[in-house]
């Protein structure tokens, strides 16, 4: 027990004090998932709405594949992009492995099918006949897109939660394709593993109580905004 | 006749390879309400999905004021000037204002514009006072009130009702069809109803097509269709429950004389002597009494025995033996009154109009009585 209130001791003078080090870690984790999120987002959305709303032969094997691709191993991801962007690897010439624009690509990587395979579920879910209904109002394409994304916001939002969240606490395809380097690559979960791999683990439960608080608040903010603009 | 608001020909939707829709012609004039009537899986769903545009057809042609709809872009302008409104009033997950409004936004409406409309017709519905309550809790009647204003806010000129009021319980239904005819009459709104049930179709319609297996049996004048069926599954759709194939032993000036059963029925049609014909009875035409009535101006009055009595609603169902099967209605006073129960014998009397020729020619095939 001592451990753990030792850790949340830390962890406040850590955060109260304004660490730097600390304070950077915590910028980039954020940074790098958020970024990853975002690109998953856009990626993972888009490939829902093409797949909820259109007919094409293999769609099922499409769908199958987005759901198993939800447990995509942070490791096996990070091996992948590791070698892609390997120094005479096909990617190599980009010279961005062990910097955060290789972690946001790994993370992209394992956010955008969860994303992706939760939203296409969301999208499914709503009645089939309300396509039609939409189209019968007289919408564009454009239109109906968007307001089958407007009605299901709360289910899409869930998914985009859980897209960060895979994000945000994984450790492996960062530290392979970051390689957990001070002041450039170091985020909470690298840094968590490496303190507490030397012993230091008052400061690897500091960490670990900043990702939690961050996980909390960043799903907080996205719940605030699920549930508002809903009326009563 | 004035130039058709809706026009359709040579029809044809396909679902895979096989046929599911085969109209060969349909017109809806300006102002009309053309009732689709059938069982489940007759077409109508399809048919007025395609008729909005919304499946497209393998064959035919749509003609919108005469102007054929050949391409997307006709299509698409075509949709903003006709509206569906489907079983499920498929509301948005926002207020009754919101849901109402949605259509117009989609067309680009000016907020003034659009508030103003939002209100006239939530007012017209009956809902100006739900119009910030979430659509989420709505009953079913006021659920498919939202999504007929939000239909009718967008002033269509052609309306597609899918079964809008099959999900709904009789009272709820009777008042919200009593509203929505009125509000049709009063727009001067072209609309198609896709039905199942003749007493909804009578009381919007005056125009019917009764549909089966993906064709239109018979179309026409509401009334012509609803007593001069010409197909025994129109007729038994449309109400006929009484069903019998008879003999022709004379025909003097339209007035027929029927064999049947040992009786002689006096119809009124067009036969000739010898001829067998189908002939249909509406159990509402047929009354009940405990002796023959001399001075009744109804020309068959038979005697019969009741097989069965059956609550039905407001009402109860006779069934009667007059050596043929005949059913009628009758209100509970009347039961009392005659004291109807299995085994009472009683006179079962209808008017010669009241006998309906169905179909000249062939006996056999179905059955007599149905």
């Amino acid at each position: 027990m001592d451990l753990i209130w030792e850790g949340l001791r830390k962890a406040l003078e850590l955060l109260v004090g304004l660490d730097p080090e600390v304070l950077g870690i915590t910028l980039l984790s954020l940074k790098v998932s958020g970024l990853a999120t975002l690109i998953s987002v856009v990626l993972g959305l888009g490939a829902a709405v093409v797949v909820a709303l259109n007919e094409f032969p293999g769609k099922r094997l499409v769908i199958a594949l987005m759901n198993t691709g939800m447990g995509l191993p942070p490791v096996v991801v990070g091996l992948f992009v590791t070698v892609l962007l390997w120094r005479n690897g096909p990617f190599g010439f980009l010279g961005i492995l062990y910097t955060p624009a290789a972690i946001i690509l790994a993370q992209a990587v394992i956010a955008t099918p969860i994303i992706a395979g939760l939203g296409l579920a969301a999208l499914q879910h709503l009645p089939p006949e309300l396509r039609l209904q939409i189209l019968s109002l007289g919408a564009t394409r454009r239109q109906l897109v968007w307001l089958l994304l407007r009605e299901a916001r709360l289910p899409l939002l869930a998914a985009v939660m859980a897209g960060f969240g895979g994000v945000i606490s994984e450790v492996g395809a960062s530290i392979m394709v970051g390689g957990n380097l001070k002041g450039s690559t170091r985020v909470l979960t690298t840094a968590t593993v490496m303190e507490s791999s030397r012993g230091n683990f008052e400061v690897a439960f500091a960490l670990s109580f900043i990702l939690l608080v961050l996980a909390f608040s960043v799903n907080a903010l996205l719940t605030h905004l699920q549930q508002t603009r809903r009326p009563r | 006749m004035s130039a058709p608001l809706l026009e359709v020909r040579e029809l044809a939707v396909h679902r895979g390879r096989t046929p599911v829709l085969d109209i060969p012609s349909l017109r809806v004039g300006p102002g009309e309400v053309l009732a689709l009537i059938g069982p489940n899986g007759a077409g109508k769903s399809t048919l007025l999905l395609t008729l909005a545009a919304l499946l497209k057809p393998a064959a035919g042609t749509l003609a919108f004021h005469g102007e054929v709809l050949d391409s997307e872009a006709k299509r698409q302008a075509y949709r903003r000037r006709v509206t569906m409104v489907f079983q499920d009033p498929l509301l948005f997950d926002t207020t009754v204002r919101e849901n109402i409004a949605a259509g117009l936004r989609l067309h680009g409406v000016r907020a003034e514009e659009r508030q103003q409309r939002v209100e006239a017709t939530a007012a017209q519905f009956g809902i100006a006072e739900l119009l910030d309550r979430s659509a989420r809790h709505l009953s079913g009647g006021e659920a498919q009130r939202t999504a007929l204003a939000r239909a009718f806010a967008l002033r269509p000129e052609l309306l597609l009702l899918d079964e809008p009021f099959s999900a709904l319980d009789p009272p709820t239904r009777g008042g919200l069809l009593e509203d929505l005819g009125r509000i049709l009459a009063d727009t001067g709104t072209s609309a198609l109803l896709a039905t199942h049930d003749q007493a909804e179709a009578s009381r919007l319609a005056s125009r019917l097509a009764v549909m089966k297996g993906g064709r239109i049996l018979q179309a026409g004048d509401l009334q012509q269709v609803m007593n001069h069926p010409d197909d025994p599954f129109v007729a038994a759709f449309v109400g006929m429950e009484t069903l019998l194939q008879c003999t022709v032993t004379a025909a003097v000036e339209g007035v027929l004389t029927l064999a049947l059963a040992g009786h002689e029925l006096i119809a009124v049609g067009d036969a000739e002597a010898g001829d067998s014909i189908l002939v249909g009875i509406r159990p509402e035409h047929v009354t009940l009494s405990l002796q023959t009535d001399k001075t009744s101006s109804a020309r068959n009055q038979l005697l019969g025995t009741v097989t069965k009595v059956i609550p039905w609603g407001p009402f109860h169902r006779v069934e009667l033996d007059c050596g043929f099967d005949l059913s009628t209605w009758v209100t509970p006073q009347s039961l009392t009154e005659l004291a109807l129960a299995p085994g009472r014998p009683v006179v079962a009397a209808f008017k010669a109009t009241a006998v309906h020729v169905v179909r000249k020619g062939h006996p056999g095939g179905e059955a007599a009585q149905t």
